[in-house]
């Protein structure tokens, strides 16, 4: 398959009052056409970073992200637009990534009228996306506080589908979203995938539904990928202690199946990204962390059945 | 002997410019010592005024409570003044809330919001109060409890917050603990952390306990009996157990049937439920789910159906339920 997205050795690094922040630290990884690769970490693992530094929307220190061929790097303004005409965003919080005063019909106008289309095929076109995502077409005079949470997030996905990208970077796009509306986001977006071959980067700490969504995933950990394969190798045998203890902590919505599993509850916090823990990440809350641990960083080797993982010990 | 919490027939009222709205319709429920019952329900649905309303400490106006009864360890405390209800509350109920860091006082230290519960529901002296804060936070798997007496808020993780804001509930070992979303804005594996401690403390104090959540995982995890809400109303009570296994309301098979099942096999699609929760001033007649049910019967647009008892151990308010379990003609 065609890779879409392939990233190497990424950095991303913030100067903060308090001292640089590794947000993202050497990240690899590709995506294929057709694809969905979740993403998945705790608050502060560099996930939300990452997806960002593919839009080119932080700055980048360091590796090559290359979209559809191109790297993104050294793009000026203009390229960049024909860039992001290929990769579109949508964010956790469709409210806050709305104009407040801007009715619904321009916001999703917007991208179209950057790229040149005239009026009469952008007033079309955005009719055409409000009825994919299954609005109203009197919604494009109405303003994002007249809608539910719901909608709004299928506002942000008609925006991002308008200029049809080959790739959308979702950025924890269900989990403001109540649990029924939850499920018609994410049916949604596998119908659009399915109907416009769209790929997705799905980034989200909700486990349950990158299990459901996604046919590959990686795991972060403080700016680093600790382990990466196909979504059913890593369910049924995650080899990276890590991956394990997430898994682990995960709730079940079958209460005989909670009783019944045997689980370690991980201990302690993530560390600091300010002062993050040398050699492994991970080593000063693993279980089976040893002396070398401390020391050097593992780095991410095929561990058998296409997936790779970031442990000394397994 | 009394049960810890006993609730019959709660309503609570909001009186707002736009009318009326009925947030919480005759709410009852009971927990026995031990036992954890969860509320679930989607945004608006009356779980949070629920506990607000048992607590009494929803702001009138607009809120007023307009029925109903609250039994603390047998005593009904919804005539109680406000200033009998300071007493009890942090004694004998106590509760958590979903945001802990806005819950907290930023600009007090953990030591001096600790001491404060202690020193106005017990006789503890300043260095006792001191000592048992302490005490207090290694009881709820604070790192570092020590030192982190003299912290302020910002200066600790959301998980940090959590566990502080569990220490001042448990301060006087209340019998009644009320958890409103507690582990919603924490991190999976901090969260598994914070359902491990209450369910230790619980069962360690015999505590009833309230769980408020919109995620079912964490329903199965923690809960004995559930009870489904929907429109202010309670729609479907059952065990756990029961629940999951077979749902009578159409609204709690939708519920479950949306949330994906870690480990199971991929299904093509989620169920999902059409339309989203009505606002309350603006609830259909008839059943207020009427609109968004899968099952729907032309006497469910016109008559609003009771809780009916179809099965022992089992509570639904549901016409077609009803009719599933209603005896065969000729039979």
């Amino acid at each position: 398959m065609a890779r879409l997205l392939s990233l190497h050795d990424v950095h991303v690094r913030f100067n903060t009052a308090a001292g640089v922040v590794r947000a993202v630290s050497g990240v690899s990884l590709d995506l294929a056409v057709g694809e969905t690769v979740g993403l998945v970490g705790e608050s502060g693992c560099g996930k939300s970073t990452l997806g960002k530094a593919i839009m080119k929307l932080v700055p980048i220190a360091g590796g090559e992200i290359i979209v559809d061929g191109v790297d993104i790097a050294p793009l000026n303004r203009t390229e960049l637009i024909n860039m992001r005409r290929k990769v579109q965003m949508i964010f956790q919080d469709p409210y806050g990534s709305l104009n407040p005063r801007s009715t619904v019909g321009r916001s999703i106008a917007q991208p179209l009228v950057i790229a040149g289309w005239k009026p009469d095929a952008t007033a079309e076109r955005v009719e055409t996306l409000l009825r994919w995502v299954g609005l109203p077409a009197d919604a494009k005079q109405r303003y994002p506080h007249e809608f539910s949470g719901g909608q709004r997030q299928r506002i942000g996905i008609a925006r991002a589908l308008a200029l049809s990208p080959k790739l959308i970077i979702c950025d924890e796009p269900v989990s403001a979203l109540d649990v029924s509306v939850r499920a018609q986001v994410i049916n949604l977006l596998e119908d659009l995938k399915t109907q416009f071959g769209v790929s997705y980067l799905f980034i989200s700490h909700d486990l349950s539904v990158v299990e459901h969504i996604a046919d590959r995933v990686a795991v972060m950990y403080l700016g680093t990928i600790v382990e990466a394969g196909g979504r059913d190798q890593i369910w049924r045998s995650p080899q990276h202690p890590y991956t394990k203890a997430l898994l682990a902590a995960a709730p079940i919505a079958n209460p005989r199946a909670a009783r019944a599993r045997q689980r370690t509850v991980l201990q302690g916090e993530l560390p600091s990204a300010l002062d993050p823990p040398t050699g492994c990440p991970f080593h000063s809350r693993c279980p089976i962390a040893q002396d070398r641990c401390k020391m050097d960083k593992p780095a991410l080797r095929p561990v058998g059945g296409g997936a790779l993982a970031a442990c000394h010990f397994v | 002997m009394a049960l810890p919490l006993e609730v019959r027939g709660l309503s609570t009222t909001l009186f707002t410019r736009r009318g009326e709205m009925k947030a919480v319709d005759g709410l009852s429920l009971s927990v026995g010592a031990g036992e954890t019952v969860a509320l679930v329900g989607e945004s608006g649905c009356g779980k949070s005024l629920s506990a607000l309303s048992i607590m009494r400490l929803l702001p009138d106006p607009p809120a007023r409570l307009v029925g109903g009864e609250v039994k603390l360890n047998g005593r009904d405390i919804v005539t109680l003044t406000e200033e009998a209800m300071l007493d009890i509350r942090g004694q004998e109920i106590g509760m958590i809330f979903q945001d802990p860091m806005s819950s907290l006082n930023p600009v007090a230290t953990v030591e001096k919001q600790i001491v404060e519960v202690l020193r106005t529901h017990t006789d503890l002296g300043r260095a006792a109060a001191r000592e048992r804060a302490r005490e207090l936070l290694e009881l709820v798997g604070m790192p570092d409890a020590g030192r982190r007496l003299d912290a302020y808020p910002h200066q600790l993780s959301g998980g940090m917050c959590q566990r502080v804001m569990i220490a001042m509930a448990i301060a006087c070992s209340p019998s009644v603990l009320i958890a409103d979303e507690p582990t919603t804005a924490l991190d999976v594996t901090v969260q598994a952390q914070v359902l491990a401690l209450l369910k230790k403390l619980q069962t360690d104090a015999g505590m009833a306990m309230i769980f408020i959540t919109h995620d079912l995982g964490v329903v199965a995890e923690t809960a004995d009996r559930v009870v489904v809400m929907y429109a202010g109303r309670k729609v479907e009570e059952a065990s756990v157990d029961d629940l999951f296994d077979a749902p009578l309301h159409p609204y709690t098979a939708g519920l479950i049937g949306a949330t994906p099942t870690p480990g199971a096999a991929r299904a093509a699609r989620l169920a999902d439920i059409p339309g989203m929760v009505p606002p309350l001033n603006a609830l259909p007649a008839g059943c207020a789910f009427a609109p968004r049910c899968p099952r729907v019967m032309e006497r469910c647009r016109r008559e609003r159906p009771e809780l009916s008892r179809p099965t022992p151990g089992r509570l639904v308010a549901c016409f077609a339920a009803e009719k599933d379990f209603a005896p065969k003609d000729g039979a």
